[in-house]
């Protein structure tokens, strides 16, 4: 399919701005660029037809079902896009009065009130644009706690190794050292390694509960507690909260601080990577630390300021990404103190029974209940026949389904990880169960084969060694072959 | 109760069985008792969809929508072409995944692909990443890309947008590091300040143009002065200035961010934005999130998959400079069908109109008492001082349903006009405060 | 697996070679690029870069992995094969004609492997 510059036909870009009723102002020459920008011209027309083109070159929720693991990928419901398209939050700049922003602030407020009583935490903050955001800043409210008691010795962060890669990276962009501990055979924090591990120099743990093998923690208590007593603190990854809302919570579990993916478990679309929101909240006791959810540009900032001298500071400019909250308020509002947990329950058994259709054939990780999501491994098929989780993932393509996570955690090898959330009915379950082990079946029968799959989409498997050797990142205006469909 | 699920009680039966436990709260028997919530959420019970609708429409109406808008600042009124807004609520682009799977993503990857495009054209660099959260997370990350153990100083204007300046500062003072204000003379960065700044352990200068002020800053200048000590100079760009401004390329910056809201994002109360980061082929492997390249498939046929990955945290981990792993697809593909959409001509209509309009503005503000603070050229925001306190301004010209500039201070207003801004609008605007100064 | 008798090597895959002058010419095996997969990038060291044996002194992708070259020998990096940067599919090609740098020791290294023992060390690995 062809690029919109490949398209642009001169001259045909449509008109919508007003002309000018003031004097032409010209800048002087020499603050102006040698070459004007190489942007596409279409009529409305051919532009709109291009973007329904790569609509049907795209998956998304309503596609089919979509149980990529550890992503959540619910249902996202209309009201949502009609509450957060209403003007009175679209057309308000961010740096108005105070005063004719009423509206704005009673959604933060609202929202921070429900998520705190989800999370069993005492305050939290809604600027984070995205979860590794809201890990980022977690992470640092950590720091500063340490920091601000003078002990300066508190330099590593415990991560389990079935703990997702942002986990890592955030605690080595705070400044941590990241000791990575074992998990025990069957799927859990060992505790006898995290014992060794704690110490005067633990800043604290990052942990996913439910973790990424769709298990939880029967020993969370005590790790948190282990942490606890060796001076360290205990961060909740939330990307898996949505089992476990409303039915049990991370302050409970003795997590001091958490994030929580507004784009996971309450349902604002995930737009194709982002925008999403990360909302982070944490006990009483390091709420002095959160970041300032206020602008340094607007009225009153520098007494906003003074009055949280001890904020880290601002991770995000202006207030987040607002209507990604009001959003999340809306499904909040819809599902209420009910509707939360029946979603978490009906997660769970989704989960479980999808596990229990595709353990027919599928080997799991872990045998017996999971919460949300668990996993496959294909080590013993890619041993004997070399089928592997990526020919799976490839074949599932070719029955519409959109493929689990694949290669992780990292601690299974040939990892599948499906995650078919709370919005699908069972009938939707049962059928993929079946071209799951349809697929299965077709790959063990000729695994060769299944080494070309997919066979039906618009494009076979992309050669990913040459785009990362020779990496070409835009178009270019001249010498460009012409490709066909 | 509100909600969504799919399964009636014969299913839940029927599921339940399957799975081999009696009831709901079976499924939870890892959870230890006294870790179960055991009572209900204190959250107002779920709503009908029409009562919800009710419920945001009151509280939305709490908030004043201003008719005329002359207040920038890092967030800009333009007008949005319907066709913007159209597209990005297309359900498949709205509630897809990160594009992982390329065979049926190819729709995502390649208006990511022309994005990219698009945002090195403005800014004349051959590389770009798929974005970032917003522009002042964009210049931070800019900051990390540019210091390691031998470069670990990062100067920042004190022109600069003041929430890029906190951003930077919490993203550095994470890292272990710093950042240095350079001072402004004029309502720009005193390049001979900067000058003596300098030395071998400064990884990289941020410099906003136009910056906070609306002044056009001389980038090329203060390139020179950076490149002589062998760091890397950052740019701040605003995308609809870019149209006509010499680029950062051109100027000899080494890294090109900025705040993409202008193009077709509603103000929104600050987000979601668009952060936007262009770079220099050197620096490409330095460049935080995601990045989508073109390729082939095994028949020949082109196509893109998101490339460069060993860069990112699901393969980095621990050694990883950045951890994004989210950024604001939706928004570089708003971004994308709104330069699209107004094409060249749309393009540089608007960036031209912005800057007669806000020329004009400044014209007639000064006529009535409101004198520029600062010499020199502008793009579409400049500031004044004001003969009365700024929010005696604030204040009158609210009456009137018109958000005035920005009030820096007492006596310093930030003003911004735009293609949306009408003649008749700025001078009665003008008309107002000149008003106010008599009284 | 390819394995030059002259050739000394490393248990984390690297191979050296002393060379007359004193240096030594460093590079990863036959055997690690095959595990590693088609490369498509190397971060080379810079020239006089101190590097220390057994650490990473640069670092190899593949399009799903960034994996660690460590130092066979301490000493000082004397010359990189840029090459190497627009051509890291030589990496897979010719392991041993692809040399990454050349290192002037500031001590003798200890603990390589010869072309045998690397070869039965191998053999265990896969094991």
């Amino acid at each position: 399919m062809k690029l919109l510059f490949e398209k642009s036909i001169k001259g045909t870009s449509g008109h919508y701005v007003a002309p000018s009723d003031v004097p032409e102002y010209r800048l002087d020459t020499s603050l102006l660029r040698g070459k004007e920008p190489v942007l596409p011209e279409l009529s409305e027309n051919d532009l709109s037809r291009h973007y329904t083109q790569l609509e049907k070159r795209s998956f998304g929720v309503n596609d089919g079902f979509y149980p990529l693991g550890s992503c959540t990928m619910k249902y996202n419901p209309k009201i949502n896009e009609v509450t957060s398209h209403l003007e009175g939050f679209t057309d308000v700049h961010p740096l108005q009065p105070d005063d004719t922003v009423k509206g704005c602030e009673e959604v933060i407020d609202l929202t921070k009130q429900a998520l705190c009583e989800i999370t069993g935490m005492d305050d939290m903050t809604l600027t984070p644009a995205a979860g590794a955001h809201g890990e980022f800043t977690g992470m640092m409210l950590i720091r500063k706690y340490h920091e601000k008691r003078g002990d300066s010795a508190r330099t590593k962060v415990i991560v389990p190794d079935s703990s997702h890669g942002t986990n890592p990276a955030t605690g080595t962009m705070n400044g941590f050292t990241v000791v990575s501990i074992p998990s025990t055979p069957d799927g859990y924090v060992d505790l006898d390694a995290l014992r060794a591990a704690v110490g005067p120099d633990t800043a604290g743990l990052m942990l996913t509960n439910p973790n990424t093998l769709g298990l939880f923690d029967r020993n969370i208590k005590e790790i948190t507690e282990i942490i606890h007593g060796a001076g360290g603190l205990c961060y909740y990854d939330g990307a898996n909260l949505n089992p476990v809302m409303g039915i049990s919570r991370p302050g409970d579990m003795g997590f001091d601080c958490v994030h929580l993916n507004l784009h996971k478990s309450f349902s604002t679309p995930h737009g194709g990577g982002g925008p999403g929101a990360g909302a982070v909240g944490c006990k009483e006791f390091l709420k002095e630390y959160l970041p300032e959810d206020f602008s340094e540009a607007e009225e009153g900032a520098k007494a906003k300021m003074e009055a949280h001298p001890d904020s880290v500071g601002k991770v995000r400019s202006f207030h987040g990404n607002f209507l990604v909250v009001v959003r999340a308020l809306t499904y909040i509002l819809s599902l209420g103190n009910e509707g939360i947990p029946a979603a978490a329950v009906q997660s769970v058994m989704n989960a479980n029974y999808f596990k229990v259709l595709l353990s027919k054939k599928y080997h799991c990780a872990e045998p017996g209940l999971c919460m949300h999501e668990f996993v496959i491994s294909m080590e013993e098929e890619h041993k004997e026949k070399g089928v592997s989780a990526l020919d799976i993932a490839k074949g599932l393509l070719d029955e519409g389904v959109h493929p689990p996570t694949i290669y992780f955690p990292l601690i299974v090898h040939e990892a599948l990880m499906p995650e078919p959330t709370d919005t699908e009915s069972a009938a939707t379950i049962e059928d993929a169960a079946e071209k799951f082990l349809r697929v299965y079946d077709k790959a063990m029968a000729d695994p060769e084969a299944a080494h070309s799959w997919p066979l039906t989409t618009v494009i076979g498997r992309p050669d990913e060694v040459a785009a990362a050797r020779r990496p070409h990142l835009r178009w270019e205006p001249d010498g460009e072959e012409e490709f066909g469909e | 109760m509100g909600g969504y699920l799919s399964v009636n009680e014969a299913d839940k039966k029927k599921m339940l069985s399957a799975i081999g436990v009696e009831s709901e709260m079976d499924l939870y028997k890892d959870i230890p008792e006294d870790l179960l919530l055991g009572r209900k959420l204190n959250i107002p019970s779920g709503m009908s969809e029409q009562e919800v609708l009710g419920k945001l429409k009151k509280i939305a109406a709490k908030n004043k929508v201003y008719p005329t808008i002359f207040r920038g600042a890092g967030a800009y009124r333009h007008y949005i072409p319907s066709i913007v807004g159209e597209v990005t609520a297309k359900e498949t682009f709205l509630t897809a995944y990160t594009p992982y799977q390329a065979e049926i993503s190819q729709g995502v990857l390649q208006s990511i692909f022309e994005y990219q495009t698009m945002i090195s054209e403005l800014t004349g660099f051959p590389v770009s990443n798929a974005s970032v959260y917003d522009g002042a997370t964009a210049a931070a990350e800019a900051a990390a890309m540019c210091r390691d153990k031998k470069h670990v100083r990062t100067l920042v204007s004190a022109a600069a947008h003041p929430d890029v300046i906190r951003v930077m500062k919490t993203y550095a003072w994470a890292h272990g590091a710093s950042i240095e204000l350079v001072p402004t003379k004029d309502g720009v960065t005193d390049l001979d300040a900067l000058s003596s700044m300098m030395d071998s352990t400064v990884g990289s200068v941020y410099i906003a143009s136009p910056n906070y002020y609306g002044q056009i800053e001389d980038v090329s200048k203060a390139a020179e002065i950076v490149h002589a000590s062998a760091s890397k100079l950052i740019q701040g760009v605003n995308p609809i200035a870019a149209v006509l401004l010499k680029t950062p390329a051109e100027s000899g910056a080494d890294i090109a961010v900025g705040e993409g809201q202008p193009l077709g994002m509603p103000l929104s109360w600050g987000g979601p934005y668009l952060g936007f980061m262009a770079a220099s082929d050197s620096m490409m492997r330095k460049l935080p999130g995601r990045i989508v390249g073109e390729t082939t498939d095994g028949k020949g046929h082109r196509c893109f998959v998101l490339t460069l990955q060993a860069r990112e945290q699901h393969i980095r981990r621990e050694k990883a400079s950045s951890n994004i792993c989210s950024n604001e697809a939706l928004c570089a593909m708003t971004a994308a069908v709104y330069l699209a959409a107004m094409g060249p001509d749309g393009m540089k209509e608007v960036a031209g109109q912005c800057t007669s309009k806000a020329h004009y503005f400044a014209d007639r503000l000064a006529s009535v008492g409101f004198k520029r603070t600062y010499p020199g050229e502008f793009f579409h925001e400049f500031v004044t001082d004001t003969p009365v306190p700024s929010s005696t301004v604030e204040i009158a010209l609210d009456r009137a349903d018109i958000l005035s500039g920005l009030p820096l201070d007492d006596s310093h207003i930030l003003w911004c006009a735009t293609e949306v801004n009408t003649k008749d609008e700025m001078d009665r605007a003008a008309e107002i405060l000149k008003e106010v100064t008599q009284r | 697996m390819n394995t030059p008798k002259e050739l000394k090597y490393s248990k984390t895959h690297e191979w050296l070679k002393e060379e007359a002058d004193g240096t030594v010419t460093v590079g990863i095996t036959d055997y690690a690029q095959d595990k590693l997969g088609s490369l498509v990038f190397i971060n080379l060291p810079s020239e006089g870069d101190e590097v220390t044996e057994d650490e990473s002194f640069c670092d190899v992708e593949s399009v799903k992995a960034d994996s660690d070259v460590m130092s066979p020998v301490s000493g000082t990096v004397e010359e990189v094969n840029s090459e190497l940067e627009a051509e890291p599919e030589k990496l897979n090609e010719d392991p041993y004609g692809s040399w990454i740098a050349k290192i002037k020791p500031s001590a003798p290294a200890e603990g390589l492997m010869d072309a045998d023992e690397y070869e039965e060390f191998c053999s265990k690995e896969d094991e």
